[in-house]
């Protein structure tokens, strides 16, 4: 085996966690090695050319929550990091009624105020109060947890540290946090809003890639975690990165070989090879052979943890722990090339209404009953769709003039109880396209192409088990001290010198960046300790 | 995209600078003239026509309304009688303040109020608190427009329109009719001189806009923007929302809050002992009061002329004054062996025409609140922060005999 094989770091998968954690560990000196199983690197956030001129963002379609450490710490900016914040969020009803907020605050409310003055008021004080929880909850988010399971002095000083952090809280701060945690989107929503509107356009963050309804326990803690990148305002941070957010990942790349880190595309690694609880390296699919004493998946948990290594080497409880994870994927994809802008009836004539979320599920009950589908085992008749027409904001997008529209399905189960998704693919082509009609006459006349996502194909393509976009359910009990496991939240695995660091692992799924980082961070202490 | 408000097509032709503000999602004209000054003096000198019509407005009636306000407001409605007004403050629970206006007692169960924010729900949540059935909150924001017709010549004016402005005496309130419009005109305003408030229902307001500027031409009538407003309200000692205090709904920590008091209005509180009102931020209040507990107290600054002068002229400089009106915050410091020793800050910085120096509100801790007290003012001078004399006056600093003086010969 010749040198070049040898590292002082493996990163298995190149998805924006594993590029993020390789640039940590490369900027911090370690000879770092990438590999990534496809002939691309951004895992579910690339961006493909599926029609000449028109570039698809075929899994994850925008970007808010990564951290703004990351950004500063990897020269991100440096790297070609642009992100068009976006203008518009628009919420259209079906009876020609809606809400087009924007960055005017003043005319937002007079804006909700069409619909409810008093939910105008409202929104106001929703916001600042969600403000400060995401304040209060910030340190949680950018630090690696404390180990509940741990018998160690400072795991027990950091989780009794915790413990008084969070009951020094603010009374309503703390009261909504345990709302979040504890009640649905819709509970919470009704305490504020008259408006079915105005609740469902809340309430959809709150079912985002999740297996939960609006008036599911659960969704509001989907809805925090939503909230968690948006500091300046209701809908301020969100954005379109240039070129899609492959284009993001790209720039990750290139951050990674800044700081002289190497990425292998076609790299399929099989195993991770170990001895003793040891990691030494890793086996690909080809039977070549790569070396280090750090090895990190970037895989979701289920992989990390029975694909990569053998359940047979680890302790009973976590790999019960690994089974019992929810993956449950629920959300699918629906791509357009369109030759022209869709037209809202009454708004003829406003481009700007699409530069933005376009989110399709007028209420409550709208949202409730696509959820009633799910529980069922089939795709929802009636999908909430979240739309982007991301050409409306970044024209490098398409040819001129013409159009791309993302649109993200719920709910779109993974098990279907009565059929498969290989014989269902354009069935829900079909009925994402009839959704949209019905909000945007003539819609259908302006499809060039349509690419079709189901749960299975983003297991396939993108590799994340049961197609969850998460890596994994963002519920209580999967998130912060127990995600992906109990005691296993730190990075670390039982295998000497194997971490994780993908979105299974804290803070969790979006295009965030924190499981990567906090990684890094862990590995880099560890291997400062064992220098010492 | 911005509203406009009822007067909008008769001030948008006016508007010789052609900008245009957004306030509270209404476009208004900051000034209409190029120069401040002047417009500042239409104020002062002859009589000014303003559109308030953005402000926040809620009428509250029925036969609760009344212990709804005693629950909700700092100051005693009770002292309100029908047929007049009052300045008036709502606190929360630790007695920071959520915001200032004025409201009009119309009749007996029925009042008007303004507010520079959203209030209707957290009204309407303290009614549903106290289980009060006979207690209407409605917001009638869009249902009216609001003319302030500030100046010297105001009585002038309105008085050719309608005889029952005439008896109004300061901060008392008259239905009336203009032009065949039933409006509501308050013997208040913003600028610390004679002047009524005129609400208007919205779709009249263009008849008793014309009626007024015609009944004004005689007065060089002019309408004038906030800019001007503000100018005169520095004047006038009127604190305002969002530049000298911020609302406690939206603050994150309470560095970023004021009491009543801290804001200068205990006198709000003055006979707190005699009435037995459970209002909102009492029990806060009366610790205040009680173990003078105030972190600042607000003050004006009348700033040394030699002094200001002196700084400019030693950099080389003349001093500025013309249309000099300023919000942004400048720290004050105690005059002291200590260098730079902080002591507190203006929120408002104006060089007065009228008074002919340069004034300010600030807030200072409480053993530098005395009149007459000396303290410094940091002033940038050629972009270099310079200290100059101020000495702490109470406020106002202006308060013509004219805005309280009875009209027509009346009593």
């Amino acid at each position: 085996m010749s040198n070049s094989n040898n590292y002082d770091a493996i990163v298995i998968g190149g998805g924006h966690n594993g590029l993020v954690n390789a640039a940590y560990l490369a900027k911090s000196g370690l000879k770092t090695l990438v590999l990534e199983r496809r002939h691309l690197v951004g895992g579910a956030a690339i961006t493909e050319e599926l029609i000449p001129g028109f570039k698809f963002t075929t899994f994850s379609y925008a970007i808010s929550l990564m951290r703004p450490d990351i950004v500063q710490d990897l020269r991100l900016a440096d790297h070609g990091m642009m992100v068009l914040p976006l203008v518009n969020t628009f919420q259209p009803g079906l009876n020609g009624d809606y809400l087009l907020l924007g960055a005017d605050a003043d005319a937002n409310f007079h804006e909700i105020a069409r619909h409810s003055r008093e939910d105008a008021e409202s929104i106001r004080d929703l916001s600042h109060l969600i403000d400060r929880v995401c304040f209060a909850l910030k340190p949680l988010m950018d630090n690696i947890p404390p180990n509940a399971m741990s018998d160690d002095p400072a795991e027990l000083a950091a989780m009794a540290g915790l413990k008084e952090y969070m009951a020094g809280l603010e009374p309503d701060v703390r009261m909504m946090i345990d709302k979040f945690v504890n009640c649905s989107a819709a509970e919470i929503l009704e305490e504020y809003f008259e408006s079915d509107l105005v609740k469902a356009l809340i309430a959809s963050s709150g079912i985002i890639g999740s297996k939960v309804g609006p008036r599911s326990k659960g969704s509001g803690l989907v809805w925090l975690f939503h909230k968690m990148g948006e500091y300046d305002g209701i809908f301020g941070e969100w954005g379109f990165h240039k070129g899609g957010n492959g284009g993001f990942t790209e720039v990750l790349a290139k951050a990674v070989e800044s700081f002289g880190g190497t990425i292998l595309t076609d790299a399929d690694v099989e195993t991770v090879i170990y001895e003793n609880s040891v990691a030494t390296g890793v086996r690909l699919a080809s039977g070549d052979e790569y070396f280090a004493p750090t090895v990190v998946s970037a895989l979701d948990p289920r992989r990390t943890f029975t694909q990569l290594v053998s359940s047979d080497d680890l302790p009973d409880s976590l790999i019960e722990a690994i089974g019992k994870y929810k993956f449950q994927g629920t959300a699918a994809k629906v791509n357009f090339a369109l030759s022209d802008l869709p037209n809202f009836p009454g708004l003829e004539n406003r481009k700007d209404i699409y530069m933005g979320f376009t989110n399709l599920g007028p209420s409550i009950d709208y949202l409730e009953e696509a959820f009633a589908d799910c529980e069922a085992g089939r795709y929802s008749k009636k999908p909430f769709l979240d739309c982007c027409v991301q050409s409306t904001i970044d024209p490098d997008m398409t040819p001129p003039g013409k159009h791309i529209m993302s649109c993200f399905v719920m709910y779109a189960p993974y098990h279907l109880s009565e059929s498969d998704w290989d014989t269902e693919r354009e069935n829900l082509g079909d009925v994402v396209q009839a959704t949209i009609e019905e909000f945007f006459p003539g819609f259908s006349s302006l499809i060039l192409h349509r690419e079709i996502v189901t749960p299975l194909d983003i297991e396939r393509i993108v590799g994340l088990t049961e197609g969850n976009i998460f890596a994994g359910e963002l519920f209580a009990d999967q998130m912060f001290l127990n995600r992906p496991a109990p005691g296993w939240n730190q990075y670390r695995t039982p295998i000497g010198g194997y971490y994780q660091c993908g979105s299974g692992t804290h803070p969790g799924g979006c295009v965030i960046g924190g499981p990567g980082k906090l990684a890094a961070q862990q590995i880099l202490g560890d291997l400062k300790q064992q220098a010492g | 995209m911005p509203k406009t408000t009822a007067f909008h097509s008769r001030l948008e032709p006016l508007n010789e600078t052609k900008v245009w503000k957004n306030w509270s999602g209404f476009l208004i004209a900051p000034q209409f003239k190029y120069s401040l000054t002047n417009e500042y003096y239409a104020i002062r000198s002859s009589v000014s026509l303003l559109d308030t019509s953005p402000l926040f407005k809620y009428r509250i009636s029925g036969s609760d309304s009344i212990r709804l306000l005693e629950r909700m407001m700092s100051r005693d409605i009770n002292r309100c009688k029908t047929g007049s007004a009052q300045y008036t403050v709502w606190s929360d629970d630790k007695g920071f303040v959520l915001q200032d206006g004025v409201i009009l007692r119309t009749d007996d169960f029925e009042f008007f109020l303004t507010a520079g924010e959203p209030t209707l729900r957290y009204f309407k949540s303290i009614a549903r608190e106290m289980k009060l059935e006979e207690v209407i909150v409605e917001d009638v924001s869009e249902a009216y427009g609001i003319l302030a017709l500030q100046g010297p010549h105001a009585h002038n004016v309105i008085s050719q329109l309608t005889r029952d402005a005439t008896d109004l005496k300061y901060f008392d309130v008259t239905h009336a009719d203009i032009c065949g419009t039933e409006v509501i005109i308050s013997r208040t305003g913003y600028t610390g001189d004679l002047g009524y408030e005129i609400w208007i229902p919205h779709e009249n307001a263009l008849t008793v806009w014309d009626a007024l500027m015609a009944a004004g031409e005689g007065y060089n009538i002019a309408p004038i923007g906030t800019t001007a407003l503000k100018m005169a309200r520095v004047e006038a000692g009127l604190l305002l929302m969002g530049v000298d205090f911020d609302s406690s709904r939206f603050a994150w920590v309470d560095a970023q809050r004021e009491t009543a008091i801290e804001l200068g209005w205990s006198w709000m509180f003055r006979n707190l002992e005699k009435d037995d009102r459970d209002f909102i931020g009492r029990a806060a209040i009366e610790a205040e009061i009680k173990n003078k507990t105030s972190r600042w107290k607000t003050v004006g600054l009348e700033i040394d002329w030699h002094s200001y002068e002196a700084v400019h002229l030693d950099a080389g400089i003349l001093p500025p004054k013309s249309d000099l009106y300023r919000e942004t915050t400048m720290s004050v410091y105690r005059r002291s062996e200590t260098p730079w020793d902080y002591a507190g800050y203006a929120t408002s910085f104006l060089f007065s025409s009228l008074l002919r120096k340069p004034i300010a509100i600030a807030k200072l801790p409480l053993d530098l609140t005395d009149a007459g007290t000396e303290v410094d003012l940091e002033v940038p001078v050629i972009r270099k922060p310079v200290n100059v004399l101020a000495k702490v006056s109470s406020l106002p600093f202006f308060n013509p005999e004219r805005k309280t003086a009875p009209m027509g010969g009346g009593k």
